[in-house]
């Protein structure tokens, strides 16, 4: 079993595999705690401008395609369901469950980037990229260009942090097409499966705070 | 080792797609200022449930959680004295010549500076 210390994956520093998993965990926490205090300040930004200026949050996030949203939503949801199948897997020893759920959260992966793709495009042809080409609709106050600002930097760090999980994603895929994960050992799996549902867990709060403003 | 039933990872799927469905369906609604209540109230269950059961969280040790807990906990002081901090500064009158920074405090000090002649010499 993968709890004695005769497991060759166990550092000579730890007294056995559940405490070298337990290690490594506690250090992936450590490091989501940056990033929720990374996203948080974003947020905090959303949360300040938006009380003080909710008209124009309103109607930006009235530019916002609420379909879009909601199935890129779904998506993702989908694709971190994948991920914790992958990582069932990886526990059970199953190689080519573990490849193929890797496969299945990077294709998923990939068409939520490819719906944001299409947004970003809407957007550059409504004139609606703060600093690119801008133009402020009829009747709107200045500040209908921060909304966007924020939809862009905060959507746009999110699709980074996707890019990122993507290519450790396809790393993890040939590293278990080559057989280098085990019962004994799949804790890249795991701690990555961490990473990927943090990335989850920031849209969840994206969506409705950017697409579901004042829809009614 | 904690290998979870593959039944419970999908019925926290639908879970989770059940609460995406009800978000979107919520916000059609209006519930007036709630409707901030319900959105982030739903994300915040989705967000649990994928904490605890996807990302293992509930089947870890007590210091885990403490790991958890603490970003988020650093989260809310971030949001709260924030916020605290931008409600909070109409609340007090600045005495006279002094300088005040509320946005409604500023517009009024502007209004009744055009509307006398200025009173100190500089």
């Amino acid at each position: 079993m993968s709890g004695t210390s005769h497991n060759p994956h166990v550092a000579h520093h730890f007294d056995d595999m559940e405490q070298q998993r337990e290690a490594s965990t506690l250090g992936m926490w450590a490091f989501l705690a940056t990033e929720i205090l990374f996203f948080g300040g974003l947020f905090t930004g959303y949360t300040v401008y938006r009380s003080r200026y909710p008209a124009a949050f309103h109607d930006g996030s009235g530019e916002l395609d609420v379909w879009l949203g909601f199935l890129n939503t779904l998506v993702l949801i989908g694709s971190s369901l994948t991920m914790a199948l992958a990582v069932r897997a990886s526990q059970l020893g199953r190689k080519r469950a573990l490849v193929l759920f890797l496969v299945l959260t990077m294709i998923l992966g990939s068409a939520f980037l490819g719906v944001k793709v299409f947004e970003y495009a809407q957007k550059y042809h409504h004139h609606l990229i703060p600093g690119v080409n801008f133009v402020v609709p009829e009747g709107q106050t200045p500040q209908f260009t921060l909304f966007f600002l924020f939809y862009f930097v905060m959507t746009g760090m999110h699709a980074l942090h996707m890019i990122v999980g993507l290519v450790l994603m396809a790393i993890l895929i040939v590293r278990s097409a080559k057989d280098r994960f085990s019962e004994q050992y799949y804790a890249p799996v795991e701690i990555f499966g961490l990473y990927w549902h943090f990335v989850d867990i920031v849209w969840i709060f994206l969506f409705p705070l950017l697409y579901l403003i004042g829809r009614h | 080792m904690h290998v979870l039933p593959l039944r419970l990872y999908f019925v926290i799927f639908l879970a989770l797609a059940a609460g995406t469905v009800l978000t979107v369906l919520a916000a059609f609604q209006d519930f007036g200022v709630f409707n901030n209540v319900v959105a982030l109230g739903i994300a915040g269950i989705k967000a649990l449930l994928v904490i605890l059961y996807f990302m293992h969280v509930r089947y870890n040790k007590p210091l885990t959680w403490v790991f958890v807990g603490a970003g988020f906990f650093w989260l809310a002081i971030l949001i709260g004295i924030t916020m605290g901090d931008y409600a909070s500064r109409d609340w007090e009158r600045a005495p006279q010549g002094w300088t005040a920074v509320g946005p409604q405090a500023v517009a009024e000090a502007a209004a009744a500076e055009t509307s006398e002649s200025s009173p100190q010499e500089h």
